[in-house]
């Protein structure tokens, strides 16, 4: 299986050329862009295995950055990325630093709240568009704007930004820093007792993946140029993160990818069968995805794949990472 | 006095968050688990209360009992279809399953029964009650009271019964409660009955003067995490505090901040408390 890597890797690349079309390139776009949001929140939900139910907040921030700068001082939108990170590390760094002291599904909670309540701020702020969101420049005014009609440019950017940030993944995750980050999902009192400063790695974790996922945020709103609270902070947002990194497997560097490249195309095509009203549907889709893969497949469709074809490589058997 | 109307107004929004509240403190303090389902349980009884009035004509006697029988089974079969099997398996499991049996359930929610708000009839509970100026609506009233007695049986239930001493043994050692005789199986799919039944009465109750809608889980939720780290997980009396306070603090911050502010008050609230006093009120860590 050794030419996977390469062909798929291969078939990245070319895709634009393959299925040409505003139809499939957006696609494309979207399925690239759930793949990046899917790998950061990866970092801290897989990796270190501290699940977040509120990356929307920092998505939304990342979002709303781009927008809000070219709204209120006409600067190029490129100029409210690092804004947005900002913003996002800050958000981080007062959730994890309380809730990382207390035990697992604490965090879980305390994101779920937070993200809804800036959601409610932002919904209700005129400074920030209030309910009816921001809009991006209509027309370019110099490429610094990264407002293009066709979605191939942004496919390419994306693309470029899935492999800086799953290389930074693999990197990380052969040093100490995933050493550490395994540990403490594998037991974090175990992992503390060998000396593992755990809450200062859970905070590391958190805050690459909340700088990475705000990132992706500002992709999405170069890209469609309109942002309101329910897309940028809604919910929905973070439960596409998780769906999309649990069903190709948490914790592994192309479990988010594989997931996205299964689910956009599903979602791409529940929407259009159904239309705006089929949202639901998806969702309903998605809730009993979410459920199978916690009920019977846990490690994703990579863990399954490695088990069904690699008997002899012995992946790392599931008990040990629940053994806490 | 308009402030005097606004703090009861709170405490008998407060009795119900307590109710469903209290459900999601005794499967946390039992089994470790956060159910993120629950405010869909609540959301449930609140179309099961709409259904039977809207087909069978049937009152608040009717609609109760109805929601807390089919919430009780529902929280029997989760327990035995999902929650049995992801206790064995990872964290991330037991968090992603009842995450996604929420998403389920709200989308199957909303696919039956149309985004739209709809609301029960508001004759169903008539009258305001005027005490020396001091008006509380009907419905609030009875839906208050029931929802404090029902916390309160709640709580005599587990501490005054043999059947309460045999869960909270489960609570308190599995493995010792075993050799006692006691199986634990059954106490914890009894507590995940019992705590839907609390949470589908609770949506019952709050349906006869709030909008019923499938999203109203989310919100409700979100309630529930904050009376529960408020008072302390596992703990019923903690949560029947915790949810008086948090009703009469959104109902004020609602009066003095608006309506739109009372969830992030709410939440802000959640937040402080991780920061100050993780353990909750009454609970231990």
């Amino acid at each position: 299986m050794r030419w996977l890597g390469p062909a798929g890797a291969a078939l990245l690349i070319v895709y634009p050329f393959i299925l040409t079309g505003p139809f499939y390139e957006r696609m494309g776009a979207d399925l690239l862009l759930a793949a990046i949001a899917a790998s950061a929140w990866n970092i801290v939900g897989g990796y270190a295995g501290q699940i977040s139910v509120g990356h929307a907040m920092f998505f939304g921030a990342g979002a709303y950055a781009p927008l809000l700068v070219y709204t209120r001082w006409q600067l190029p939108p490129l100029a409210g990325v690092p804004l947005g990170i900002a913003v996002s590390l800050v958000m981080a760094a007062v959730i994890g630093m309380p809730s990382f002291r207390l035990r697992g599904h604490y965090f879980s909670m305390a994101t779920i709240a937070a993200a809804e309540l800036v959601r409610i701020v932002v919904g209700n702020w005129d400074f920030v568009g209030a309910a009816i969101g921001l809009m991006g420049p209509p027309v370019a005014r110099t490429v610094l704007d990264l407002s293009f009609r066709s979605a191939v440019p942004y496919y390419y950017l994306f693309l470029v930004v899935l492999i800086v940030l799953l290389g930074m993944t693999w990197l990380l995750e052969r040093g100490r820093m995933g050493y550490y980050w395994r540990a403490i999902q594998a037991g974090e009192r175990a992992a503390r007792s060998l000396g593992v400063p755990a809450r200062r790695y859970k905070l590391y974790a958190l805050m690459l993946s909340a700088t990475f996922t705000s990132l992706a945020g500002s992709l999405y709103a170069l890209m469609v140029g309109f942002i309101d609270p329910e897309s940028g902070f809604g919910i929905l947002v973070s439960v596409e993160m998780i769906i999309t990194a649990a069903l190709g497997g948490v914790g592994t560097l192309f479990g988010p990818l594989i997931g996205a490249i299964i689910l956009v195309p599903l979602k791409t095509a529940t929407n259009s069968a159904f239309g705006g009203g089929g949202s639901g549907l998806t969702y309903i889709l998605y809730g009993g995805i979410i459920l199978l893969l916690a009920r019977f497949e846990p490690g994703g469709l990579l863990e399954l794949w490695f088990r069904l074809t690699a008997r002899r490589r012995a992946p790392e058997p599931l008990e040990a990472r629940h053994a806490a | 006095m308009i402030l005097l109307q606004i703090i009861i107004s709170g405490l008998l929004l407060g009795a119900i968050y307590a109710l469903f509240s209290s459900g999601l403190t005794l499967i946390w303090g039992m089994m470790n688990v956060i159910n993120f389902a629950h405010g869909e349980f609540v959301m449930i009884g609140m179309y099961v209360a709409f259904l039977i009035v809207t087909f069978l004509h049937g009152g608040p006697l009717a609609f109760g009992p109805a929601a807390a029988i089919v919430l009780f089974l529902l929280g029997i079969a989760v327990y035995f279809g999902l929650i049995r099997a992801i206790m064995r398996g990872p964290m991330i499991a037991q968090i992603l399953s009842t995450f996604g049996l929420a998403l389920l359930l709200r989308y199957l929610a909303f696919w039956l029964f149309s985004a739209n708000f709809k609301t029960l009839p508001e004759d169903l509970i008539p009258g305001v009650l005027n005490v020396g100026g001091i008006l509380i609506g009907m419905p609030q009233l009875v839906a208050g009271m029931a929802a404090l007695a029902l916390t309160l049986g709640m709580h005599l239930v587990l501490t005054r019964t043999a059947l309460g001493s045999q869960l909270l043994a489960v609570a308190e050692d599995r493995q010792a409660a075993t050799l006692m005789g006691i199986r634990p199986d059954r106490m914890q799919a009894l507590a995940w009955g019992v705590s839907a039944a609390g949470a589908g009465v609770a949506g019952a109750l709050i349906a006869t003067f709030y909008y019923i809608v499938p999203t109203v889980g989310e919100s409700l939720a979100l309630i529930a995490f904050v009376v529960v780290a408020f008072g302390g997980f596992g703990s019923v009396p903690g949560a029947l505090a915790a949810g008086l306070i948090i009703g009469v603090i959104q109902s004020l911050s609602a009066y003095w901040f608006g309506p739109v502010y009372k969830d992030v008050i709410v939440y802000a609230l959640f937040v402080a408390i991780l920061w100050i006093r993780p353990q909750g009120l009454m609970g231990k860590v």
